[in-house]
């Protein structure tokens, strides 16, 4: 189980996470969806320790990661897969050898199984014919499902998405839904994967929380949230512009915030 | 202007605390020995043979106008096997190490904070963490380390290539026979001319592949923190250049 509680994370004056609570289950895919710049990253970036908080904490199987030592947290990491919002894949390496390269890490993998695993994965994502070629070869849509593939790889306990569909057509976002919901269903994960995408969120997730202004504003099942009465969640989940939510930016701009027509601060 | 001065004094020591972070990082990143190891002969492939031509290019020339430098300095009551005095002296402890150290510092500092630098922008940094490596051992380490090792190595051919063509145009463009170049060239000579120019050389490689790794490792923002951590980087580098020239000037070279 990963536990978000009263997490506070600040950028110099800028505010992002104040008092983030949130516990995803085993075995769910939780949603966190929000407006863009508020702190949805943030917060994913702590359950891997890649961010400190200022206050509170992330635990994952009751282990505190801001606690861990560095030998813990590598073997707390060999169990997440994370897939980030521009796959972050290694320029100077062949897609092969980006999928490998957590492998690689392991001690108990022969070359012949990193082989095999690598190609596993590549074909789970649809991808089998793209070992030999370089990241800045394939498209924004094939560099995603390369990340989710080095993820997969790992054959992890949890998988944490980082906005997977961002900037891609519906099609290929479909694409992407699809591979999520398999990936959950072969290896039994337990997600999160934070997005703006609400169509993403509906097809992928158990349940679905909105962080507004650094908390959970509501979290709910894919049904309860669909029909909820809380203004803030309504207007975003409709994409209507006139509403009550005040949008911030959490990098940037600092401490600005502009309310959107027709709302109250 | 009170304010100004405390803000500039308190930037000074933030800086220096994070030189210290990084320092410490790095240190606790040595006993990672499985991950820097293999990706150190890599680097000393990059970092060094692929140095040779721009170091070979450079002292090349050196040699060349040291030589003729010397001739039409040496005039009338100074033996002309002096200039092969010079030419040894000056190449092997001076110019060698820091003209290519100088060279190297754009080439070798500024890919560095470059890559390391787009590596961090692109999240590919964090990326590395979460598949359990630490970046410092996969990044850092072998990068400093092959510096600090093949800086020496590519000033040692410059220091040939610099004396072979101080010997080439003193013989062909000047009228000094190859007895009397080399007369000069052993007159003075000392094996410790040599060990000062590589001491200075591996001083010179680790503080630019240090430099490098630092700022590109904390390069913030887009194309321009990438730009940014590059231009700082051959700044800082060839700044500390000189003053380790000097330093290493002041310890080794000072008679008591």
């Amino acid at each position: 189980m990963i536990a978000f509680v009263d997490l506070h994370k600040a950028f110099e004056a800028n505010r992002v996470l104040e008092g983030f609570t949130l516990e995803v289950r085993d075995g769910e895919t939780m949603v966190i969806i929000g407006y863009s710049g508020t702190g949805k990253s943030v917060a994913l970036k702590h359950v891997v320790g890649l961010l400190e908080p200022d206050a509170g904490h992330v635990t994952v199987d009751g282990k505190v990661v801001s606690e861990l030592r560095r030998p813990e947290l590598t073997e707390l990491r060999a169990t997440i897969g994370y897939v980030f919002q521009f796959a972050a894949l290694f320029d100077s390496m062949t897609i092969f050898e980006n999928v490998a390269l957590g492998l690689r890490r392991r001690r108990d993998l022969t070359e012949a199984e990193i082989t095999e695993r690598v190609r596993e994965a590549l074909r789970l994502v649809d991808l089998p014919r793209a070992e030999e070629h370089m990241p800045a070869e394939l498209s924004g849509g094939m560099r995603k499902r390369v990340g989710l593939a080095r993820a997969i790889a790992l054959r992890p306990k949890y998988m944490l998405y980082d906005e997977p569909t961002t900037g891609l057509d519906p099609v290929t976002s479909a694409v992407i839904d699809q591979l999520m919901v398999r990936t959950r269903e072969a290896l039994g994960v337990t997600s999160i994967m934070i997005t703006h995408d609400m169509r993403s969120a509906y097809t992928v997730g158990d349940r679905i929380a909105m962080l507004y202004q650094g908390k959970v504003q509501q979290v709910g099942t894919v049904e309860e949230i669909k029909g909820t009465e809380d203004p803030v969640v309504r207007q975003f989940i409709e994409g209507r512009p006139d509403g009550r939510a005040v949008v911030r930016a959490s990098l940037g701009d600092a401490g600005r915030a502009a309310e959107l027509e027709g709302g109250e601060p | 202007m009170l304010a100004a001065v405390g803000s500039r004094a308190v930037g000074l020591v933030e800086g220096f605390g994070d030189v210290g972070y990084f320092l410490a990082d790095t240190v606790r990143a040595l006993p990672d020995v499985r991950t820097w190891g293999s990706r150190t002969f890599q680097q000393m492939r990059r970092l060094g043979v692929d140095s040779l031509p721009i170091a070979l290019f450079i002292a090349a020339f050196t040699g060349i106008t040291l030589a003729l430098l010397a001739s039409y300095v040496f005039t009338a009551t100074v033996p002309v096997y002096l200039v092969g005095t010079l030419v040894g002296k000056t190449i092997m402890m001076e110019l060698g190490p820091v003209l290519t150290g100088l060279a190297l510092a754009g080439r070798v500092g500024a890919n560095i904070a470059a890559e390391l630098g787009t590596m961090k922008v692109t999240e590919q940094v964090d990326a590395l963490e979460t598949l359990a490596y630490n970046p410092y051992a996969y990044l850092v380490i072998p990068r400093v380390l092959a510096g600090t090792l093949m800086f020496p190595v590519v000033v040692a051919f410059a220091m040939a290539m610099g004396v072979f063509t101080g010997w080439l145009a003193a013989t062909t463009l000047l009228p000094i026979a190859t007895s009397q170049f080399v007369r000069g060239l052993e007159l003075f000579f000392v094996p410790f001319d040599v060990q000062y120019g590589l001491i200075k050389s591996a001083s010179f490689g680790f503080v630019i592949t240090l430099i490098g790794c630092f700022l590109g490792m904390g390069t913030r923002g887009g194309a321009e923190g990438v730009g940014s951590a590059t231009t700082r980087t051959v700044v800082y580098s060839a700044e500390m250049i000189l003053v380790l020239d000097a330093f290493w000037a002041i310890v080794l070279l000072r008679h008591p």
